[in-house]
């Protein structure tokens, strides 16, 4: 039915006490998901909203309570080594909404993971996943413009991942899990890691990818998804009018040295089979017409 | 943040990478002086802007004697220089840098990045020294050798004798190649660089190995660790807009239009620049107000987009999740008010409330335009630019 989250999916929320934690969390438990403990060091043993259990550690709260998802909402000095102690505590999947965490720290922090094999991480720089069909909301997207249903969305940007939903939800377009993978040159889980789980998930019909310019992680989905991927599949790329050398906004979305352009990353995912929406006005709109084309055939 | 290649070299000594002598200047006086007290035959007077691409456009020039690198240095200072990397209208030289002559034997490239594709922090070395290495890259990558550190471990010297191998060196240079990566890494690890690049790197007559050039950009998320490095920023580098931005953490790049933009959310801000070129306009800037913008947020952001005379229209395009879009449009309206807004408004509200939103910016009693999703908003914003 979903991807990366289910009904099974019990959160802990590293940070949980900070500003953007604690609202978060509060969304977050609105929303139906079932957040189970909060880890903020020092403040173990006390109670957040009166009902989730604060640990000093990541390890004592998934021990106490059997979380199996943690979300990040630690500043950024500090989100690495979060992100690692929750590696270390075994959690299966790490989701760091955290923005503007030190590239060399997360160098670090992936190689650690390499080491790890039944971790995932997921952003950092990111607005989280969600599947809607499980009430399961895990970030700070807006829960509820989304509708369950039977499409897969992943992208870099957490505004146009909402556009999208938004759009699909008024077409009646439910959503299978929506996924954003983050801003950031350095991050854990990419488009191709997502395609993937999308492609083999009976419960996905269709997908819409969203990138954006910088690096090369569209040209590497546009590639595997031209041999493998079976489902139909829409794409936006935002960044085409951005002038080289200038970091817009996200920290991984520049254009250097002449690569990473959209139109490089627009023409590779044209080639894999996907149609290409012009604006962010028609997401919506050109997932039907991708539903309505099928399938690239392989 | 980027710096001067007269202060990279500064980091390059605190670090044992090889230099070469060099003394900063600000007139012609004290370049002829710096000429002389170097007392090699030739010496070299550099400009120091942010941009690359300097020898080129005139801003390094061989000096045969010190009356010589006063006469260049009174050329260059104060002029505009214009290279491929900076806007047409060129950079104002404002510092000059004079050093001593080498004898050189060998040109090569060398640069230190993060290979996104890894995520190792990786090293690129070419025997094409002195030429662009995105153009080695485009027309000969087997020319490029590369070698990627794994953070474990950090970098170890049989990689650096790859490369200097790989780049034909030979004798006593490879040891000290290798000398020279090692501490180029820590360098790269020790400020939280984000590119050290070194072109050309010079193997010397004798054998010696030395960065002729330095450039060096750092990652501004890690700023935070680095108080000593703020002291290297120039803002006289810096577009005032995008510097005054800063000071309110707003994402602000400044674009060649007429259109400005007010947008929340990088990936957003990026499309809606491109829906106005879509449509046949042009943005005057790229402007992220951010997922939590605050009334005083908006406010500044708006002053920043209407400061700049160039601006005829202006187009807001917010999606309202978490925050909802009746407040977001009860703080543009307040921002209009404080600002006197005197160019065309073309609003677009999506998201938690949006009627009660609309409704809000319908009665406020200022001239805004409402557009109902992202390609109207920037076909109206061109109509108001054109006067319709």
């Amino acid at each position: 039915m979903s991807i990366l989250i289910d009904n099974n999916t019990r959160v802990l929320c590293q940070g949980i006490t900070g500003s953007a934690g604690s609202f978060h969390s509060k969304q977050m438990l609105e929303y139906g998901t079932k957040l189970v403990a909060g880890v903020t060091p020092g403040k173990g043993g006390t109670k957040f909203e009166d009902k989730v259990p604060v640990f000093n550690t990541v390890s004592q709260a998934v021990k106490e309570t059997g979380a199996n998802v943690s979300i990040i909402f630690v500043p950024p000095p500090f989100a690495a080594d979060s992100i690692m102690e929750a590696a270390d505590a075994g959690v299966p999947l790490i989701i760091t909404i955290t923005e503007g965490i030190p590239v060399l720290d997360m160098v670090k922090a992936k190689r650690y993971l390499q080491d790890k094999p039944g971790v995932r991480l997921i952003g950092p720089n990111c607005p989280g996943v969600i599947t809607p069909g499980a009430k399961c909301k895990i970030g700070i997207m807006p829960g509820h413009i989304h509708k369950p249903g039977r499409i897969g969305v992943v992208s870099r940007s957490g505004t146009l991942t909402y556009e999208a939903v938004h759009q699909l939800t008024q077409l009646g377009l439910g959503q299978s899990t929506a996924v954003g993978i983050g801003g950031d040159p350095v991050n854990g889980t990419n488009f191709v890691d997502v395609l993937k789980m999308f492609q083999a998930d009976p419960e996905t019909d269709a997908v819409i990818m969203i990138g954006e310019i910088g690096g090369s992680a569209e040209e590497e989905a546009a590639a595997w998804a031209k041999k493998e991927f079976t489902k139909p599949i829409a794409g936006f790329i935002a960044g085409a009018s951005a002038p080289p050398g200038k970091r817009m906004g996200h920290a991984g979305a520049i254009i250097s040295g002449g690569k990473g352009t959209a139109a490089e990353k627009i023409a590779a995912m044209r080639d894999a089979g996907f149609v290409m929406a012009d604006s962010p006005s028609e997401l919506g709109t050109t997932l039907q017409e991708a539903l309505r084309r099928g399938p690239a055939k392989k | 943040m980027k710096i001067h290649e007269y202060q990279g070299k500064e980091i390059f000594r605190k670090y044992g990478v090889p230099t070469p002598r060099g003394i900063v200047v600000h007139s012609a006086e004290e370049a002829e002086k710096a000429a002389r007290e170097l007392g090699t035959k030739v010496t070299v007077v550099k400009a120091q802007i942010h941009a690359g691409g300097r020898g080129k456009a005139g801003g390094v020039k061989l000096a045969k004697s010190p009356a010589e690198a006063k006469e260049y240095a009174s050329k260059m200072l104060g002029m505009m220089l214009k290279t491929h990397q900076t806007g047409p209208e060129g950079q104002k030289v404002r510092t000059l840098y004079v050093e001593e002559g080498l004898d050189i034997g060998r040109e090569l490239y060398l640069g230190v990045t993060l290979d996104r594709a890894t995520s190792r922090v990786t090293f690129m070395a070419s025997s094409e020294g002195g030429t662009e290495i995105e153009e080695v890259a485009e027309k000969h990558p087997e020319k490029i050798f590369r070698e990627a550190v794994d953070p474990a471990v950090g970098f170890q010297d049989f990689q650096g004798r790859k490369l200097a191998f790989a780049l034909g060196l030979a004798g006593d240079t490879v040891s000290k190649f290798v000398g020279f990566c090692r501490a180029l890494y820590k360098v790269f690890i020790e400020t939280d660089a984000s590119l050290v690049e070194i072109n050309p790197l010079v193997i010397l007559k004798d054998g010696g190995v030395i960065a002729l050039d330095a450039k060096v950009d750092f990652d501004d998320n890690a700023l935070y660790r680095h108080k000593d490095l703020l002291a290297y920023r120039d803002i006289h580098e810096e577009d005032p807009t995008e510097a005054k931005a800063k000071e309110w953490d707003l994402a602000f790049i400044k674009l060649d239009g007429n259109i400005g933009c007010m947008v929340n959310g990088a990936g957003l801000a990026m499309a809606t620049m491109d829906t106005i070129k879509l449509v046949g306009g042009n943005p005057a800037n790229f402007l992220d107000v951010g997922g939590g913008a605050s009334k005083e947020k908006v406010t500044a952001a708006f002053k920043l987009i209407l400061a700049d005379p160039t601006v005829k229209a202006v187009l807001i395009n917010i999606f309202g999740g978490i925050m909802k879009c009746d407040v977001i449009a009860e703080g543009v309206i307040a921002a209009a008010k404080e600002v006197e807004l005197k160019v065309p408004l073309v609003v677009r509200l999506e998201g938690t409330n949006v009627e009660k939103g609309k409704e809000i910016l319908r009665n406020s009693g200022l001239a805004i335009t409402p557009a109902d999703n992202l390609r109207q908003a920037a076909e109206k914003a061109m109509a108001a630019v054109k006067g319709k």
